[in-house]
């Protein structure tokens, strides 16, 4: 059963799906890479947001994309919330690293049942003109359910990438993490940066639901699904490198892919975590590590 | 003296009226009412509680009325025994009935064997099968054989074509469900001969579903038989839509294509796709009493976040209380071992047409439809509250259409 | 706590659980008691690792299924009776848990825990891959007739359940108050310090994940018999994983007692409103009072206590 288009397809499915991992994980790369906050309830963030896409979608037929770009500045705001309460009652105290993990294990079951109450558990769909529609250049097909995620995330990423490389505010979010004492003699505040950053991160997570309910259907605890996920893009990425952490998510896209089509599509989980693991054993800074 | 008479009987009657006041029938169960399965869950309670009601309102059973009790099981197995021990040993229940979907079936059957209740079931496949129970009572019509029943008429209709298809796909989610289902249709395509040339399984969270399809593709069937949960459906005919999958009949166990919201979001990319179901308002299916439940189910549905015309679980979860109750009625009584015997033996009339019991507590002939999706418009919901949109091709005496085959897009 | 006082309160303990199997007949309490014991021994557990030396364990769930499926495949393949089922279902967490700790020679904190979530996964879908333990579809365990002298089995397992939890607190005990349990805290506090002084880190951390791993694992074992159909999802279920560092937090991670306050008030809660409000709640109690505690008490209800204690006026 192989042959050139089957595995053209399975790369080109893989480099679209790859993509759209990188949305989810591109606000953890920012907070568990730069910042070393463990949000694991990043990936219910990116639910609210599929959520808010819902909602608007449904109610006005607004383009989720354009919803998800509207409520990004709404979670900033919230992601800055959150991070002051973070701050003031882990970060401040020396706590951070247990205290803070089982912090945001709450933070996310709060959000879950939030939703569950509000929403119920059916899943959730949007309508968009372009779902459905394909592209096709030769034997190869770029489904615009997939495309449009792609697209929108690989925005993101120059954006972010962009963004942390050219402007004061980014390189002094990238020496956080690095140096903070130099940071203090520059005279920046190093907890209003981390706090602009967390925003940062937390606004990625609206884009990243818009996309996510392009895709397929949402129910509130879908989320949990991608933490794994994310988490070992962000890993294998290089904790907090925004290249690394887009080639690590398009690694992961192709092999689930290439895994679904040519072997047993039940697998590809473990493939996906086997990746990640040997690389933890083996090169624990990841495959494109700060070491 | 006559006046003391008349005195004994008022007195006699106004206790009996105390009586029915103070002492309801409680019947017991868990539900899914949160986690993977309480869409359908709360669906489920909205009909059961219409059948209190109605029951309640036309005096109760015995003279007494009847009173639900039940607690959510949070679609998780290991809540389930907890709450029926609950449900026996501190609330009393005079009778139990199960919660839906098979896993949440099966963790109470030790309970209920060992206290050998009657115990009708709502929806588990082939869940009495390790148990062999002979007072499980399950109201899906999957029929005698369950698992080869689920998808007999999908494999007989392709068989009557001419000519034969020969190669068959069978791809299923990594569920309990669905694994079930596909074993059976994987027993059907042996007996018929069928060449299987796919058979693969998937993780139920898959996010893209292209591989999937484009492996099936490769592989050239002329049938393709899926079985999976909703969100699997969904993505699945999304991306045989985008790929431009070619078989001659595609479909088989999907969930999820039976409940209104995802039918609304696929719209045409339904049309031809042969599936399974139980219950459709087509006219060869109007029982005596299902539009007047429906009815009040719609009116009960509205802004509970359940499925808002409720043809798949509800009638059924109201069906299997009907068995219940009109056993009680029949044997005057709550003798386990009366009503077991009754239900072994009656056929009893429901809201889902006339209901026999098999030996293994299964429907004695099977009675699970396939369905073909028809001029399915887009964007529109009030399309599948009528006929016409999704027709009855097999059993036989149910049928209101014919199979346009083979399947295009 | 003298060790007179310890040793009589458990065996006080045990004994007021078979009095209970003598006098109440109810089975709901059993099973209700049961899931709250479950859950003090994930939680224990995890406190060996996670509370002493301060690696975060996030696949605790994976342990408890390695248990639970253990279980399942030598019954079906041997047939062997319970207590040697949870001894094997010991071993093989404990050995589990070996490869772990080796895993704690390159991985510190947040890339362990990262580590500890792929290793459950992996687990999952190898066993949702492997049909002789039932695979996705799950597997059934009919319940056996016989129960000793107990009225019914789900007894049998509530004093087996509540035996093994007592066993592991003592266990934890002794490596939390013993030279052990000092060479665990410093590992906690500055792993490379304690290296220097010394300590025999990887030793140390070798025996702390293996003992979680051996009592997760032995935590997992009476499953099967207890739901009686096992599947992936219900042994994988991300709740007990979440529950095993709730617990903990909830209590207190530095001293052994923590947990066992943390699993009693957290767990006897969830039973609670189960059936009194709604499981939706439950998930919701778990999150906040996890975020509230941490937040307000972050050293745990034990901590809380020392706070007022010291906080008297003498």
């Amino acid at each position: 059963m192989f042959s050139a288009d089957l595995l053209a397809n399975a790369v080109v499915a893989g480099v679209l799906l790859g993509g759209f991992y990188a949305a989810v994980a591109i606000g953890l790369a920012i907070v568990f890479g730069q910042l070393d906050i463990v949000n694991i309830a990043h990936p219910a963030f990116v639910i609210v947001g599929a959520f808010t896409a819902y909602i608007l979608n449904s109610r006005f037929g607004f383009d989720p994309v354009l919803v998800g770009l509207l409520a990004a500045p709404v979670f900033f705001i919230a992601g800055v919330l959150l991070y002051r309460i973070y701050f003031i009652a882990f970060e401040r105290t020396g706590q951070e690293s247990l205290s803070g993990l089982a912090f945001f294990f709450g933070v996310m079951f709060i959000i879950e049942v939030s939703l569950i109450m509000a929403y119920g558990v059916d899943y959730r769909l949007v309508q968009a003109d372009y779902i459905g529609r394909v592209w096709s250049i030769g034997f190869v097909d770029f489904p615009l359910r997939m495309l449009v995620p792609f697209s929108v995330s690989a925005l993101l990423t120059a954006g972010i990438y962009l963004y942390l490389s050219r402007t004061f505010l980014g390189s002094a979010i990238q020496a956080v993490a690095q140096d903070r004492l130099a940071l203090q003699l520059m005279g920046a505040d190093p907890v209003r940066i981390k706090q602009w950053a967390f925003g940062l991160g937390i606004a990625t997570a609206a884009i990243a639901g818009s996309l996510l309910i392009i895709i397929g259907p949402v129910e509130p605890s879908v989320g949990r699904q991608y933490i794994g996920r994310a988490f070992a893009i962000v890993v294998l990425g290089g904790m907090g490198s925004i290249p690394g952490m887009f080639i690590a998510a398009l690694i992961l896209g192709i092999v689930e892919s290439m895994v679904s089509t040519f072997a047993g599509p039940s697998w590809s989980p473990a493939v996906a975590f086997g990746v990640l693991a040997l690389t933890l054993a083996l090169r624990p800074a990841g495959l494109f590590g700060r070491t | 003296m006559k006046f003391r008479i008349l005195l004994a009987a008022v007195l006699t009657a106004f206790s009996f009226a105390v009586a029915a006041q103070q002492k309801p029938i409680k019947v017991g169960f868990s539900m899914a009412l949160t986690g993977g399965l309480a869409a359908g869950g709360k669906g489920a309670l909205i009909a059961m509680e219409i059948w209190r009601d109605d029951v309640n309102k036309r005096g109760g059973l015995l003279g007494r009325p009847v009173e639900l009790v039940y607690y959510d099981d949070a679609t998780q197995g290991a809540n389930v025994p907890g709450i029926y021990a609950k449900l026996l040993d501190v609330d009393k229940v005079d009778l139990v009935v199960s919660g839906y979907g098979t896993n949440l079936i099966v963790p109470a059957m030790p309970i209920i064997m060992r206290k050998k209740l009657v115990f009708p079931a709502l929806f588990g496949l082939a869940a009495n099968e390790e148990f062999k129970y002979d007072r499980y009572f399950q109201i899906m019509p999957a029929g005698p054989d369950p698992k080869l029943d689920w998808s007999r008429g999908f494999f007989d209709l392709a068989m009557a074509q001419n000519p034969k298809p020969k190669a068959i796909a069978i791809v299923s989610a990594d569920d309990e469900f669905a694994l079930n289902a596909a074993a059976g249709a994987r027993a059907n395509a042996k007996k018929l001969g069928l060449n299987i040339v796919y058979d693969k399984t998937f993780p139920p969270a898959t996010t893209d579903y292209s591989p999937i399809v484009r492996a099936i593709q490769a592989t050239n069937p002329e049938i393709i038989y899926v079985a999976c949960y909703p969100p699997n459906s969904v993505g699945i005919v999304k991306s045989a839509s985008e790929i431009g999958l070619k078989a001659k009949l595609f479909g088989g166990g999907m969930v999820g294509l039976q409940f209104a919201a995802i039918q609304q979001n696929l719209g045409p990319l339904l049309n031809n796709i042969v599936n399974y179901d139980f219950w459709v308002p087509e006219p060869t299916l109007t029982f005596p009493g299902v539009n007047e439940f429906l009815a009040k189910y719609r009116v009960a549905a509205v802004g509970k976040g359940v499925d808002p015309y409720g043809h798949y679980l509800p009638p059924f979860a109201y069906a299997y209380l009907q068995v219940l109750g009109q056993s009680v009625e029949a044997t005057k009584g709550l003798d386990h071992g009366k009503l077991a015997a009754h239900m072994q033996k009656a056929t009893f009339d429901t809201v889902v047409g006339k209901v026999k019991f098999g030996k293994n507590g299964e429907w004695a002939t099977t009675r699970t439809l396939q369905v073909q999706f028809r001029d399915v418009q887009k964007d529109n919901l009030e399309q599948f509250s009528g006929p016409g949109k999704r027709v009855v091709l097999y059993p036989k005496e149910w049928k209101s259409g014919n199979l346009v085959y083979p399947y295009k897009q | 706590m003298k060790s007179t006082v310890f040793w009589g309160a458990l065996a006080t303990i045990f004994a007021a659980g078979l009095a209970l199997t003598g006098v109440v007949q109810n089975e709901y309490y059993y099973n209700a008691l049961y899931l709250i014991l479950q859950g003090t021994l994930m939680a224990v557990a995890w406190n060996v690792l996670g509370g002493f030396t301060g690696y975060v364990n996030f696949g605790s769930a994976g342990f408890f299924a390695l248990g639970a499926y253990t279980t399942v495949a030598l019954n079906k393949a041997l047939g062997l009776p319970l207590p040697l089922l949870i001894l094997v279902a010991g071993v093989v967490g404990g050995l589990v848990g070996v490869g772990l700790g080796y895993l704690t020679l390159r991985l510190k904190g947040v890339y362990f825990a990262i580590a500890t979530l792929a290793m459950s996964i992996v687990i999952e879908t190898l066993v949702v891959n492997w049909s002789y333990v039932g695979g996705a579809k799950g597997s059934y365990m009919l319940t056996p007739d016989t129960h000793l002298w107990f009225d019914s089995y789900i007894q049998m397992l509530f004093v087996v359940m509540l035996l093994l939890t007592l066993a592991a607190v003592a266990i934890s005990r002794m490596l939390n108050s013993s030279r052990l349990g000092r060479g665990l805290s410093a590992i906690r506090d500055d792993e490379v310090a304690a290296e220097c002084a010394g300590v025999p880190t990887l030793r140390l951390k070798l025996v702390s994940t293996s003992v979680m791993g051996a009592m997760m694992g032995v935590a997992g074992a009476p499953f099967p018999y207890f739901v009686t159909f096992v599947d992936p999802l219900s042994a994988f279920n991300l709740f007990i994983a979440v529950n095993a560092i709730a617990m903990p937090m909830i209590g207190g991670t530095a001293h052994w007692i923590g947990p066992v306050i943390g699993a009693l008030l957290l767990g006897t809660t969830q039973e609670i409103v189960k059936v009194t409000i709604s499981s939706e709640m439950n998930v919701l109690i778990v999150g906040v009072m996890l975020v509230a505690f941490i937040t307000l008490a972050p050293q745990g209800i034990v901590g809380l206590a020392r706070k007022l204690r010291r906080g008297r006026p003498k």
